[in-house]
């Protein structure tokens, strides 16, 4: 089965964290704090690019032997990655996007929340039950 | 699309409860409450800061987040845009205290001609003294929104003759 892992982060300190099988959640962290990386790298090359349109979704961040790393930041310089098990071919670039895009209207939910401290880890059951089933679509 | 009156009574009377509170109608009693409802513009700021955002990354300097909040968030709270934007860069010395570093701050100052929540009240002078009141909810709107964009703000509002007001926005820069 695919195994992925979702991560938001605001500036560089993760605001939400899920992995699904979850035994293998601290492989998955280090994985993605070097994909931090990768993100800040993508942000700034596009800084420079003199395209007009620069898309939230950032696409493939890097591969390895056996994960998938893509990335998504926000107007609000929030940055989501998620990492999927490299034999799962059949998970198409727009179906991330739109898994992505899921995330982002979700998160934005979060901050309009009375009972969210925009800076506090995100306890949402709300958010947490949206992440809960596009994971499993995933598998 | 919401009628703007709504959120104009809901603001009215979110100072007049404040102040109805205050027994001790005072200069410090005063003051909380203005922190109190810059806190409340604070919070909703944030929120609209996330929510208002176009699908793509739109922001490649502070001039850009700037103009965001005299069109896109005055338009989506005030169903009107900013009359006019004016920024100010310069070093400013602070009081001279030593070990005292310079910093360069970046200012701007958004002018509204006819401030939505100050036009209901007067065309002049009267009431002057009252409208700090009504523009403390906004000061922490704009500082909410440009707090989630990424930029540390002051954010303070004079009026020199209703309707017409000023924001001073004073980027900080840690």
């Amino acid at each position: 089965d695919a195994l992925s892992t979702i991560i938001l982060f605001l500036q560089n300190y993760p605001l939400y964290i899920r992995s699904i099988p979850t035994e293998n959640e601290l492989k998955f962290h280090y994985m993605v704090h070097t994909s931090l990386d990768v993100v800040d790298e993508k942000i700034s090359a596009m800084g420079k690019a003199l395209v007009d349109q620069r898309e939230l979704y950032l696409g493939l961040l890097y591969p390895t032997e056996d994960y998938k790393v893509y990335g998504y930041v926000t107007n609000s310089k929030v940055k989501f990655v998620m990492v999927v098990d490299s034999s799962n071919t059949a998970l198409r670039d727009n179906e991330i996007r739109s898994m992505f895009r899921k995330l982002h209207n979700s998160y934005t939910d979060v901050m309009c929340n009375p009972f969210y401290n925009p800076g506090d880890r995100i306890q949402s059951r709300a958010f947490d039950g949206m992440v809960t089933s596009m994971m499993i679509q995933v598998c | 699309m919401a009628d703007p009156a709504l959120f104009e009574f809901l603001h009215t009377e979110m100072v007049a409860e404040l102040w109805a509170q205050d027994p001790d109608p005072g200069p410090g009693g005063q003051k909380t409450s203005l922190l109190v409802l810059e806190g409340m513009g604070f919070r909703v700021g944030q929120a609209l800061g996330e929510r208002l955002p176009r699908e793509t990354l739109t922001f490649r300097e502070e001039l850009d987040i700037l103009k965001f909040l005299c069109k896109d968030l005055w338009v989506a709270v005030f169903h009107k845009q900013m009359d006019s934007l004016r920024t100010n860069h310069q070093v400013q010395a602070p009081l001279r205290l030593p070990g005292t570093l310079l910093c360069p701050q970046g200012t701007y100052v958004l002018q509204d001609n006819s401030f939505p929540l100050l036009v209901r009240m007067a065309s002049g002078l009267q009431y002057l003294e009252e409208a700090p009141k009504f523009l403390a909810f906004t000061c922490g709107l704009l500082r909410g929104t440009l707090s989630t964009l990424g930029v540390k703000s002051l954010v303070t509002a004079s009026v020199a003759a209703l309707p017409a007001c000023k924001f001073q926005v004073v980027i900080q820069k840690l």
